[in-house]
């Protein structure tokens, strides 16, 4: 699925990455944790959540997150949508919540995402 | 200095400071970093493993310490990340391992941060991670990412 | 639609509050943060998380939710767990994604409601 078409499902802004919305995603993954998201998201993935802070493109940019859907209708600071144009990450923006969210971009056919690495892998 | 030679991986070294509690810069050195790591065009999944664990280190210099240092070295076939703080240090390494431990303040959690996964996320990533730490003086990080073809 | 028919198709397990899995459930809400959940969740949503911390409880009383999913096959805390079972208050695992957890409740609610 396009960016655009994503856009156009969450009935979205785009703040950022106007540029890229014919971009290819299949995947999504939902959080307000950071910390769920660098333990656990893949490359290439959506990224939805209602954080705003610079730390979420910092996080994506660290992870190769294809795009950020933001959530609840937050808008993001200046210096979170200045940092995701330099590190040239788009950003959507829709009012629905992370619920309607998932589910409109489920029913379109986008899949979760995990790595599913296990944790005691190493140490046993 | 960053080796010159024609090389496809060179060996290089470079230290970066952090300084604690500046949020907004948080993940700033870990970014650069990974721009490094790429620039040598290091297998996608190796520089993926070295970027989370620095940046979970990152994190924990501005989260729990004043300042710190992070020293990144790659040769052949490894990469290193060294990261010293000097900060409030850690009492218990076995109890802050544990997922879900953590002593991050409202801000920090707000944020996103502070689920208490950061060490245990480390240890996952790493091929080889060392932690020690002396309370009240810092905590020293020692993160291996081996770099193997196709990984 | 009742909350044991969305435990059984997602194929939950049921930690706590099984005696309260007929209670109706409205809607969904997804969020890890508690402020926000407070603020935004509506009475009779099943409330889908990834936070195992014991006050996820207290908010799902104050919010009369229908109950709390925790996803990624995330277990409560111990504290959690004694919490719910006491207040009778429903807690499922699930071993999707939070994303997909979402996504198939989501779908089973707009069948119904056609
Ligand atoms: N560099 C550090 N200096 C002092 N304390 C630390 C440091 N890193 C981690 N800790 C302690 O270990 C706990 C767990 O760390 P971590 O696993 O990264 O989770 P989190 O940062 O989310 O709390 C922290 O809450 C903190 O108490
Ligand atoms: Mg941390």
């Amino acid at each position: 699925m396009k960016l655009s078409e994503v856009q156009q499902i969450l009935d979205a802004e785009v703040v950022v990455g106007q540029d890229q919305m014919q971009k290819d995603v299949y995947t999504a993954f939902g959080a307000d944790l950071m910390s769920d998201v660098l333990a656990f998201a893949r490359p290439g993935t959506m990224l939805l959540t209602g954080l705003t802070n610079p730390q979420v493109i910092r996080t994506s940019e660290i992870l190769d997150i294809a795009a950020i859907i933001i959530v609840r209708g937050k808008v993001p600071p200046p210096e979170t949508i200045k940092l995701a144009e330099e590190l040239n990450i788009p950003i959507l923006r829709t009012r629905y919540i992370l619920f309607e969210t998932a589910g409109r971009l489920y029913r379109w056919g986008i899949v979760g995402c995990v790595d599913k690495v296990d944790a005691g892998k190493k140490r046993g | 200095m960053p080796g010159k030679s024609a090389d496809k991986k060179p060996s290089f070294s470079d230290t970066f400071s952090v300084v604690g509690g500046n949020f907004d810069d948080a993940g700033r050195v870990s970014s650069r970093i990974k721009g490094i790591l790429k620039k040598m065009c290091l297998p996608f999944e190796v520089i993926r493993k070295a970027a989370i664990c620095t940046f979970e280190a990152e994190m924990n210099i501005v989260c729990y310490a004043q300042r710190g240092d992070i020293t990144l070295s790659v040769d052949e076939d490894r990469i290193v990340i060294e990261v010293v703080d000097q900060g409030e240090g850690i009492p218990d390494i076995d109890l802050a391992m544990q997922a879900g431990y953590s002593t991050s303040t409202a801000k920090i959690r707000e944020m996103g941060f502070g689920a208490g996964m950061g060490l245990m996320n480390i240890d996952r990533y790493a091929d080889d991670f060392d932690i020690t730490s002396e309370v009240g003086k810092g905590t020293k990080l020692v993160m291996i990412v081996n770099i193997t073809e196709g990984s | 639609m009742e909350l044991g028919f969305i435990v059984k198709n997602l194929k939950l397990m049921v930690r706590s509050g099984s005696e309260n899995l007929t209670v109706d459930v409205n809607g969904g809400y997804v969020g890890d943060l508690l402020s926000d959940v407070i603020a935004n969740s509506k009475q009779g949503d099943i409330w889908i998380t990834r936070q195992i911390h014991q006050n996820i409880v207290a908010v799902a009383t104050l919010k009369d939710l229908a109950g709390i999913i925790l996803v990624d096959n995330n277990e409560p805390a111990r504290e959690t767990l004694e919490k719910a079972i006491r207040e009778m208050v429903p807690v499922m695992v699930s071993e999707l994604p939070c994303f997909e957890t979402a996504g198939r409740i989501y779908q089973l609610i707009a069948a119904r409601e056609k």
